[in-house]
């Protein structure tokens, strides 16, 4: 058997006026029912983007996916027309948007935006959808959810709006969740109600989940396998046991070197990793990582290393083997 | 009076800001207030850095506005050095400006486009009149080098920065007029991980180097306890539990503090899988009409009769350590 959704070799770019700026270049991963992947990186690796794209929602142009497949139960989503892709985005594919601020349509009351993709995706009467919705409402936790539904998304809390998100994109009961950045615009009380209910409803219903993030320890929570992408690439990518147990990659590395966790004694300093992400419109020959990395060798400047396996089921993108070589300060 | 300790640098009695919230367009009646500061009261040595957490709408960053007189609170006392700032006249508040300086959380707003970096970091010697302007500019080289910016980039404008790189001169900005004490808000929270490391471990550096006290607010707990001496956390305007940082993380004493601490994710699989946990139920309520009796009890899972009736004052469980609970 396949597995229900499949990414392989996915690219998307931007094209402005004078470059090229490859957001995604080329990745690859699977999910099965019932699993969730962190996907994790900083600000602009294009993870986000990656996501669009599985929605088939990159603004075109600037935007294009340049290459790939999508395999959902082994149907490429690329490959269908505009009308066969609305009736399967939001119904086997769902999305909860990073803004809960702005995602929402502020002159539609919560429960018509509820009931919409109930009523087209699922076919159900109004009178059906409305108490479907509310319904929903309930299942995420809002407190007295048949009133809430005529509310306007500006009386809401930040909390709550992200709540409503939750409930549309799980409305349909879809095969695929992407949760991007569900949690950074909440509190961590809430943050912990939320992604509780999400990985409760991938465990009972069998729903395959993305956690797009740049928290590690979200992912190290309720993640059962691991993609860590920098520079529109995955560079490593294993179960969340081996990627926080023996990282391969010198940027996952650095990444959990650099944040305090509460349940280590205080160090009187952190180790950040030194300098900046790469320019994507501009991207220089060898490793993206190189100019940051703290165990780069001469090769890392000419040969640009692809993923390949450092253990069984482990996959990292690094020419040399982190583990048995000490850092050394980056020049 | 006390006699004074010498190393006591801020000094916050019974802080009250209410805002008034009214009602109608031309006849405005006061209908109630939002009480996002209500009776804090605190204390931060010279040297210390006090970090303060809670969720949004706590009360945080008007706590960090009040003592810096950005706003003027409604009642009770902020002693700088054992004088009261709400009692000084705007004149006479101006030298001591120069003293207290402020970080702000987003390093995209709070840099004016228009202006060079140069000048922004500029900009409060000027209005503190310090120094020509061969000496302003020596000055601002120096600080771009404090604050790890290459001086040769004085003449670009904010734009052509990084995050991380803003927040630096924010920073560099706050340093200029040589503060003793600085708030902090939330400097990190809008930087990637990588970029965060770098500028906490900047901020602690100059704290050394310059013998800066440290207001630091944000919600990331890991941040806090990694930065602060002491740590006070507050719900709804209130502190509800003030410590040392290793008593506050080992021993927490609030329902609200163990419940924030167990929500706080561990970047460790094996670790989490083992943790217990405690899940708070609902939001935060309004402060416009926050529940009767202690404000936390419709989300606490051990309230009791007491809880909905009586507001629990802070008082010390053990020698630095108050807590604000019927509990204790």
């Amino acid at each position: 058997m396949p597995p229900l959704l499949q990414v392989k070799n996915l690219k998307t770019y931007f094209h402005t006026e004078d470059s090229v700026v490859k957001a995604v270049d080329g990745i690859s991963y699977s999910l099965e029912a019932g699993e969730t992947m962190g996907l994790v990186g900083e600000s602009g690796c294009g993870k986000t983007v990656s996501a669009l794209s599985l929605m088939r929602l990159i603004p075109e142009p600037p935007g294009k996916i340049v290459d790939g497949e999508v395999l959902l139960e082994g149907e490429d989503l690329l490959k269908l027309g505009k009308d066969r892709m609305r009736r399967r985005r939001g119904r086997d594919i769902a999305m909860v948007f990073q803004e809960p601020m702005t995602s929402l349509n502020p002159v539609l009351s919560v429960g018509r935006q509820l009931t919409e993709a109930l009523e087209m995706h699922l076919g159900l009467s109004r009178g059906a959808a409305y108490t479907r919705a509310g319904e929903l409402l309930e299942e995420v936790g809002i407190p007295d959810p048949g009133r809430r539904l005529d509310d306007y998304p500006h009386r809401m809390s930040g909390g709550m709006r992200q709540r409503v998100m939750v409930a549309m994109a799980l409305s349909c009961e879809p095969k695929v969740l992407l949760a991007d950045e569900p949690t950074t615009a909440v509190d961590v009380t809430i943050q912990a109600q939320l992604l509780d209910l999400i990985n409760r409803l991938s465990k009972e219903r069998g729903t395959a989940v993305v956690i797009i993030t740049h928290n590690l320890g979200v992912v190290a929570r309720y993640a059962d396998t691991v993609n860590v992408m920098y520079a529109g690439r995955i560079v490593e990518g294993s179960s969340a046991h081996n990627v926080y147990g023996t990282p391969r990659h010198p940027y996952t590395l650095g990444l959990l070197a650099s944040v305090p966790r509460l349940d280590e004694t205080i160090r009187e300093q952190l180790v950040p990793i030194e300098g900046a992400p790469p320019d994507l419109a501009h991207r220089e020959p060898g490793c993206s990582f190189r100019p940051r990395c703290s165990f780069a060798v001469d090769a890392c400047a000419l040969k640009d290393p692809t993923l390949a396996p450092k253990n069984p089921g482990h996959f990292a993108a690094c020419l040399v083997d982190i583990t048995s070589r000490a850092p050394e300060p980056v020049a | 009076m006390t006699t004074l300790n010498p190393n006591l640098l801020i000094d916050v009695r019974d802080l009250q800001m209410h805002f008034p919230v009214t009602k109608g367009v031309i006849f405005q009646s006061r209908v109630g207030d939002i009480k996002a500061v209500d009776g804090v009261s605190f204390q931060i040595m010279r040297g210390e850095t006090l970090g303060l957490v809670g969720e949004s709408g706590s009360g945080k960053t008007t706590l960090g506005r009040c003592i810096l007189q950005l706003l003027k609170p409604t009642g009770g006392e902020v002693r700088f050095r054992g004088q009261d700032l709400m009692q000084l006249s705007g004149k006479q508040m101006r030298p001591l400006r120069r003293e207290l300086q402020v970080i702000f959380q987003d390093p995209y707003g709070s840099l004016n486009p228009r202006m060079t970096v140069g000048s922004i970091v500029e900009e409060p010697l000027i209005i503190h009149k310090q120094g020509s302007k061969e000496e302003r500019k020596r000055r601002v080289a120096e600080l771009f080098e404090v604050v790890g910016l290459n001086p040769g980039m004085m003449d670009r404008y904010p734009n052509e920065f990084s995050g991380g790189q803003r927040q630096r001169i924010g920073i560099a900005r706050a340093l200029a007029v040589n503060p003793t004490f600085i708030v902090c808000d939330e400097p990190v929270s809008a930087l990637d991980v990588s970029i965060q490391a770098q500028v906490i471990n900047l901020l602690s550096s100059l704290q050394e180097r310059f013998d800066l006290t440290y207001l630091f607010i944000a919600h990331d707990l890991s941040v806090v306890r990694h930065i602060s001496d002491r740590v006070a956390v507050m719900y709804l305007g209130k502190i509800v539990e003030i410590t040392g940082r290793d008593e506050l993380y080992q021993d927490p004493k609030h329902p609200y503090t163990r419940a924030l601490l167990s929500a706080v994710p561990i970047p460790d699989p094996v670790v989490e899988a083992s943790r217990e946990r405690i899940i708070l139920t609902g939001d935060v309520p309004s402060p416009i009409d926050p529940p009767k009796g202690c404000s936390f009890h419709p989300r606490c899972p051990f309230a009791m009769d007491v809880c909905r009736e009586m507001t629990p004052a802070l008082k010390a469980t053990s020698e630095g350590h108050s807590v604000a609970c019927h509990l204790y």
